[in-house]
């Protein structure tokens, strides 16, 4: 009923309905929190665990954050470990990765990942390939991480979604977490990787509150780089996503389960490694696929899934050709009803499975 | 007599700070060894050119103290790192080297004496004109050339090449022009951080100079006082692209605007370790970051691809040659203060070109590294991975 009530909402009002929205159920919990708070707290910890952690950014002290991410952080720690920086992504960028050769832990902060572009040589070149080109002399824990992908109303040169284009580069680990578990459990693993970690966050899931359960609460949980997650187990259909997107196919599944289709939801969590394994295993279960996914459709996280498809075991229990839910390959524009209609909605993902399902 | 000797040689090696080293003229030498060098000067003073200063009110001494062993160290390093880059240009000519290879000669004297300025434990960076930082800090000759040969034996394991060489304090051989500049100025932020009272020298080139990304790490380690040595090596080309074709502003050492800068003689190695001594102070006492300006000169052209007699004449390469060359300008000072004979400097010429020669026969000889580390070094401290051949069946190993 709840999740029915959603998806009424998500169809009219997305950022209104998600802010509002129903947490999803889990086993007995303890706690309620938020995405932001679960990064929040994800930092503080790791900040308190090793004083080699520290934190650089616009914003990122003294106004708490553009996104009220590290509130508190700046009063707790001060100025040495959470360093407010000018609007130069590049040459912080490459301070960052210069303090991480040198033997810290920085957390480089941008303010959205569209702005990294203008510092992706210094992710990319600097960062990534130096363990390789140095054959493991010099490595570089960094964490690179903020809002990735659509926003809301915020037009075509802030709302671009990076995970393709850094999940191309080898040498980098990519993430993209969902809930408040992903959020923490992901960040506490990034910080602690001794490797460059591109950490794609989402600004409308910053405010959703999720179920945290106590062994998730624990000071040392970590998720896995690398390894997905299923959120709903199905038969009929499997389901693989990232990000905000996640809940969208959820909220799908719930509705086709009146249906009587059950779809398999995975949660990828990691853009690089990507768990391949685990879609194909799950496709060897229900024999159909569909990847949704809020960027581009050209070279994206999609094609990459399907090409992988195609090129592995799993190919042989597909009954249908796998397809992928993209946002619309055009930059996207401001009006609201443009907007809504240029990223996945409930009803293009429940389309296309029934499509797929040939029902 | 031994011992007086002895006292007066171990007060003369105390350093060049000491203010008791009088100046040790001609007139007067003193016997610190029974070797066949009986006659020669253990030290003197050297009248180094003054600085062109900015925003400062002092700049380095205008005199220093040379003593023989260092001299002879100095020299020996010049010497070893031009006949390297000599025979890198050899066997890149012949294909054995492939790819980028910018040779560093003519700029010695800014290697050394900046490496003669500050301690092991300071942190250096620069681009990828880098054979020669790479020896000042620490690499075997021998590692460097195997590298640059593209074997196992080189100090990347034949995977980084040319621009891609690392050492403890010694970040690199970058290519991309002007991105190591912030990421000196990170190591600087880590220096501060860490409360060694190291410091980072983080090198640049006139060429680099004019790159968005240094002026916002000369406002960030000025904001944030760190203790960044900025060095822009001008040697007057960028490519073939000359500096007032470049830089509406050629005072290089003017560009930080804020941050004091002095323009040093990058040909003369003693000028060289004098300012890099000063900075380093300025760095260490907490003043922030300064900038140098290192006035030198490359013979070869921009890389191996480029005969670098375009963009200028050769009459202009053979006067600099002649008149500035920085090993001859140090020889020709030991010897006129008879610190150093020819005999031994002929000696240390035979034993450097035998270095080489050995040097070169490895990284010829050497194996290239085996396919099995293909794929290695992706990650550090990692589990296993499996990547992805040029075909979906070829399924390789990565290990960290």
């Amino acid at each position: 009923m709840a999740s029915l009530r959603c998806f009424l909402r998500s169809g009219k009002n997305a950022v209104a309905a998600v802010l509002r929205r129903e947490f999803h159920g889990t086993p007995p919990a303890a706690v309620q929190i938020t995405v932001r708070d679960a990064l929040n707290q994800a930092m503080d910890e790791e900040l308190e665990r090793d004083e080699r952690v520290f934190l650089l950014g616009e914003e990122v002290a003294q106004y708490d954050g553009a996104y009220k991410i590290s509130r508190g952080l700046w009063k707790k720690y001060g100025d040495k470990r959470i360093i407010d920086t000018p609007i130069t992504e590049m040459g912080f960028a490459g301070i960052a990765v210069g303090a991480a050769m040198a033997g810290l832990r920085p957390i480089c902060e941008f303010m959205t990942f569209n702005f990294s572009m203008q510092a992706i040589d210094q992710v990319i070149n600097s960062a990534a390939k130096t363990y390789y080109m140095s054959a493991g002399l010099q490595s570089v824990p960094i964490v690179f991480r903020g809002p990735n992908g659509a926003s809301a109303g915020v037009a075509a040169q802030h709302s671009q979604c990076f995970a393709a284009w850094y999940g191309h580069c080898p040498g980098l680990k990519v993430v993209s977490p969902w809930s408040a578990e992903d959020a923490r459990g992901l960040l506490k693993a990034a910080i602690r990787d001794d490797n460059p970690v591109v950490f794609l966050e989402n600004e409308l899931m910053y405010g959703v509150p999720f179920e945290m359960s106590e062994e998730v609460q624990s000071k040392d949980f970590l998720i896995p780089i690398g390894k997905a997650k299923i959120e709903r187990q199905g038969n009929h259909i499997t389901l693989v996503s990232h990000s905000r997107m996640v809940g969208l196919c959820l909220d799908a599944a719930a509705v086709l389960a009146k249906e009587g289709i059950e779809c398999e939801v995975i949660n990828m969590r990691s853009i690089r490694p990507l768990d391949a394994e685990a879609i194909e295993t799950s496709i060897m279960k229900t024999n159909h696929l569909v990847t949704v996914e809020g960027g581009w459709p050209q070279f994206g996280i999609g094609a990459e899934i399907l090409a992988r498809i195609m090129e592995g075991p799993a190919f042989n229990y597909l009954d249908a050709p796998a397809v992928r839910v993209t946002g619309v390959d055009i930059p996207m524009p401001y009006a609201k009803i443009l907007e809504d209609n240029s990223i996945p909605q409930i009803k293009d993902i429940i389309f296309s499975i029934k499509k797929t399902l040939n029902v | 007599m031994q011992n007086m000797l002895t006292v007066i040689a171990n007060a003369l090696k105390g350093g060049a700070k000491i203010n008791g080293a009088q100046t040790v003229s001609e007139g007067s030498r003193v016997v610190i060894s029974a070797r066949s060098f009986a006659n020669l000067t253990p030290q003197a003073r050297f009248d180094i050119k003054r600085c062109d200063l900015h925003r400062l009110d002092e700049g380095p001494s205008v005199q220093t103290v040379l003593t023989r062993e260092d001299g002879l160290r100095y020299y020996r390093t010049m010497q070893t790192m031009r006949r390297m880059e000599l025979k890198a240009d050899q066997l890149y000519k012949q294909k054995i080297i492939r790819g980028f290879c910018h040779l560093y000669d003519g700029q010695e004297a800014c290697a050394v004496g900046i490496e003669a300025g500050i301690n092991p434990t300071d942190h250096l960076i620069t681009a990828y004109r880098a054979h020669g930082y790479t020896y000042t800090r620490g690499v075997s000759v021998k590692e460097i050339m195997a590298e640059l040969t593209g074997r196992r034996g080189g100090v990347a394991k034949g995977k980084g090449g040319s621009m891609h060489m690392y050492a403890k304090n010694f970040y690199g051989g970058n290519g991309i022009v002007g991105a190591q500049v912030p990421l000196g100025a990170g190591v600087a932020l880590a220096c501060q951080y860490q409360g060694k009272n190291e410091v980072c020298v983080t090198l640049y080139g006139d060429g680099a100079a004019n790159q968005g990304q240094i002026f916002e790490s000369f406002n960030m380690a000025a904001l944030w006082k760190l203790p960044c040595i900025f060095i822009c090596e001008n040697n007057k080309y960028g490519m073939g692209t000359s500096v007032e074709r470049a830089s509406a502003s050629t005072d290089y050492y003017k560009r930080g605007d804020y941050i004091p800068g002095l323009r040093v003689d990058g040909m003369d190695v003693l000028s060289v370790r004098e300012a890099t001594r000063f900075a380093a102070d300025y760095c260490r006492s907490g003043k922030g970051p300064i900038l140098m300006e290192l006035q030198t000169y490359r013979y070869h052209g921009h890389s191996m691809s480029d005969p670098g007699v375009s963009y200028r004449t050769r009459e202009e390469i053979q006067e600099v040659r002649s008149k500035s060359d920085p090993i001859t300008v140090l020889k020709d000072r030991m010897i006129s203060n008879n610190m150093a004979n020819l005999e031994e400097i002929k000696d240390i010429d035979a034993e450097i070109r035998k270095e080489i020669e050995e040097a070169a026969q490895f990284a010829t000889s050497d194996p290239e590294p085996p396919l099995e580390d293909l794929c290695n070094h992706i990650f550090y401290n990692d589990a296993p991975l499996e990547i992805r051949g040029t075909n979906p069946w070829m399924k390789l190993k990565s290990i960290s």
